[in-house]
């Protein structure tokens, strides 16, 4: 099949294994999601609308809730950083590092620090990181990047994952996920002993308390905030709520929403630095607030896209998801959510991203599943319009030409005699129509008998 | 940097000063949140013994019994908060530290430490700073036993949240840790606990 946007190529030439392996799982995670929720709630709609407009006021009243959250974190004992954008929030922590001596970081998951490649970063600095999710650390090993924002190896099956942990020398091959797992448990074990820092990112911030939450199954934040004696939260500004009690909405949406889990395993509330009685944990916590183009996307008409919890139901819900995979989208936020962020954050690389919300039928499936009820479809549509207004040509390729529908739609006179018309194709032979797209679409159908521009002249004759 | 503080800042503010009309706070009831119970239960305590196990966790109300359980995985030495040692008096063939010795931290089996609640509606386990002795001794090993009073338990997460107070590392437990990350397949077990047991005490 012959196709211009890029998307679109991406998933005709998927390898079948890896198409299946992502469209599976993420209908199973939209099928766990639809029967936890109206399981346990009788209107689950109702959680979601609140929880959206609980983001969009903090959103809207960011300046305050930000100041006073950082008030909060200095009363608890922890120290605030402020960054401006990827070199800046990466020159931050290897400060931080260089400061207190260390060498060596496990980091749990963080979409933040995979959009300003701080890995790397810090490795080109003589830094050893060490990834300690299960599917970050075997993508880490790979050298390749999540194609989910919560299950990131979806692309990938156990044969795969055996070779590279055969290879890594972690053991002889072995496909069994248990085997898989026993021996990641093992191998990280003794980074987490080894290293002086654990970094996390945030999912939630509570403003009243100063409280960072974060959300996992595995247990690897604990781990990174046991072991060590420095931990760093790399958090966007986004990630506020007002209080304490606004986090029981949002415990209660992100793991029903996500994995259909009635809740993750682990809800961590960190505030600061650990209690003095207590022997292990962190004595220096650092919170580093970034912006890197949020504020843009902020004075932007998009900026209800701010309000993502990072779940990764509408990835899983999207039709075009499910057939493209996730790095068909080029960038850190794949699916429906990064349709509408990633060409937002891409700055003046907008152009190139431009085509990301084409990569879309408009279903409203996105909308309809977001635990923060963001009107994707709408942020698309507006995103669409913009790349036309730039000329992004990235945008346009594979989209017909519209010029005469659009002449023809302004124009009354010619509109009734192009109507008028319309009656001459019942008389010729339309498979005919020298026109590629006219050709194909006959194909495999027949056009039906035309009997439309009788409207009109009905009305007139019904208002005499 | 305080330049990047104020630059964010002045950048937020430019943005909102135009909005015509502000989204107010919505103001929600608990019960909003509150799920839908999954039986009848005659106390906190069975609504909580039933979520725990829904979440592949494992309910015990006797030491004797947990004892036994220890005993036939295998399961004999092991970490106990000071303050909880006492529970476990005239127990025979474990082997409890009372001191975590962290050149031992791999082969401690299981670790007991105190619960600060329990959540009825979902089994969750809340540990605090302040009530858990050693952070490792709840996390390292594969059995970790929370020692939970009974009058703790309560019925949902805002009533929990509301227990907060100022303690710097609250942590919500719901069963064993897990992973699916290899082909949606559950595997328990992955960093933390591979068997999260709650022991429910009445005094």
């Amino acid at each position: 099949m012959k196709t211009k946007q890029q998307i679109d190529r991406t998933a005709r030439d998927l390898d079948p294994e890896v198409h299946d392996s992502n469209f599976m799982g993420a209908k199973l995670k939209s099928e766990r999601r639809y029967n936890t929720l109206f399981r346990d709630y009788d209107d689950p709609n109702k959680l979601r609308e609140i929880a959206g407009n609980v983001k969009q006021h903090t959103l809207e009243h960011l300046d305050t809730y930000l100041e006073q959250a950082e008030e909060s974190f200095k009363r608890n004992g922890a120290q605030v950083h402020y960054a401006i954008d990827d070199a800046a929030v990466n020159a931050q922590v290897l400060r931080i590092m260089n400061e207190t001596g260390s060498q060596t970081m496990v980091k749990s998951k963080s979409m933040l620090t995979e959009e300003v490649h701080m890995l790397d970063y810090l490795e080109k600095n003589g830094k050893t990181v060490v990834e300690t999710d299960l599917g970050e650390f075997i993508l880490q090993i790979d050298g390749d990047h999540p194609s989910h924002i919560v299950t990131p190896i979806v692309h990938k099956n156990r044969r795969g994952i055996a070779k590279s942990f055969e290879r890594e020398g972690l053991g002889d091959y072995n496909d069994d996920p248990e085997t898989i797992t026993r021996r990641a448990r093992k191998h990280l074990r003794q980074k987490y002993i080894d290293a002086e820092v654990g970094l996390t990112g945030g999912n939630f911030v509570s403003a009243e308390s100063g409280r960072i939450v974060l959300v996992t199954n595995e247990g690897n934040a604990r781990f990174c905030m046991a072991a060590n004696k420095i931990h760093i939260a790399v958090i966007g500004i986004e990630k506020l709520v007002p209080t304490d009690r606004d986090l029981g909405l949002f415990i209660n949406l992100i793991g029903r929403s996500g994995t259909g889990q009635q809740v993750t395993v682990y809800n961590q509330f960190i505030s600061g630095p650990k209690k003095d009685s207590q022997p292990h944990g962190p004595e220096q916590m650092h919170v580093i607030f970034v912006d890197n183009r949020r504020t843009e996307v902020l004075a932007s008409d998009c900026r209800e896209i701010l309000r993502c919890i990072r779940c990764g139901a509408c990835l899983n819900v999207c039709p075009i998801y499910r057939q493209s995979g996730g790095h068909a989208y080029r960038s850190v936020y794949p699916g429906p959510v990064g349709a509408v962020l990633s060409p937002l954050l891409a700055g003046n690389r907008f152009p190139e991203l431009a085509d990301l919300p084409k990569a879309s039928s408009l279903c409203g499936a996105c909308n309809e599943v977001c635990p923060v009820n963001i009107p994707i479809p709408d942020l698309l549509l507006r995103l669409r319009d913009k790349a036309k207004r730039e000329g992004a040509k990235e945008a346009m390729k594979g989209t017909p030409n519209l010029g005469m529908w659009a002449t023809l739609c302004s124009q009354p006179t010619m509109w009734k005699t192009a109507l008028s018309m319309g009656h001459t194709m019942n008389y010729i032979p339309t498979e005919m129509i020298p026109h590629p797209s006219a050709k194909s679409w006959q194909g495999a159908r027949k056009l039906p008998k035309f009997e439309g521009g009788e409207f009109r002249k009905w009305f007139k004759k019904r208002a005499k | 940097m305080s330049s990047d503080r104020e630059t964010i800042f002045s950048a937020i503010r430019a943005a909102l000063d135009p909005l015509p009309k502000r989204t107010a706070k919505p103001d929600w009831p608990t019960e909003l949140v509150i799920s839908n119970p999954s039986g009848t239960f005659d106390s906190l305590k069975a609504q909580f013994a039933d979520r725990l196990a829904f979440a592949s966790g494992r309910y015990y109300d006797s030491v004797p019994v947990l004892a036994d359980f220890l005993k036939a995985e295998g399961s004999i030495l092991g970490y106990c908060d000071p303050t909880l040692i006492s529970l476990f008096e005239g127990i025979e063939g474990l082997e409890i530290d009372t001191d975590f010795d962290d050149s031992k931290i791999n082969d401690y089996t299981f670790g007991i430490t105190r619960a600060t609640a329990g959540v009825a509606e979902s089994g969750t386990i809340m540990l605090t700073d302040t009530d858990t002795s050693c952070r490792l001794g709840a996390l390292a090993p594969w059995i970790h036993i929370a020692v939970l009073n009974e009058a703790d338990i309560v019925p949902h997460f805002p009533a929990a949240i509301e227990r907060f107070g100022d303690d710097p590392s609250i942590i919500f437990a719901t069963g064993p840790s897990k992973t699916a990350d290899v082909e949606g397949i559950l595997i328990e077990g992955v960093h933390g606990p591979g068997i999260q047991i709650a022991l429910v005490i009445s005094k």
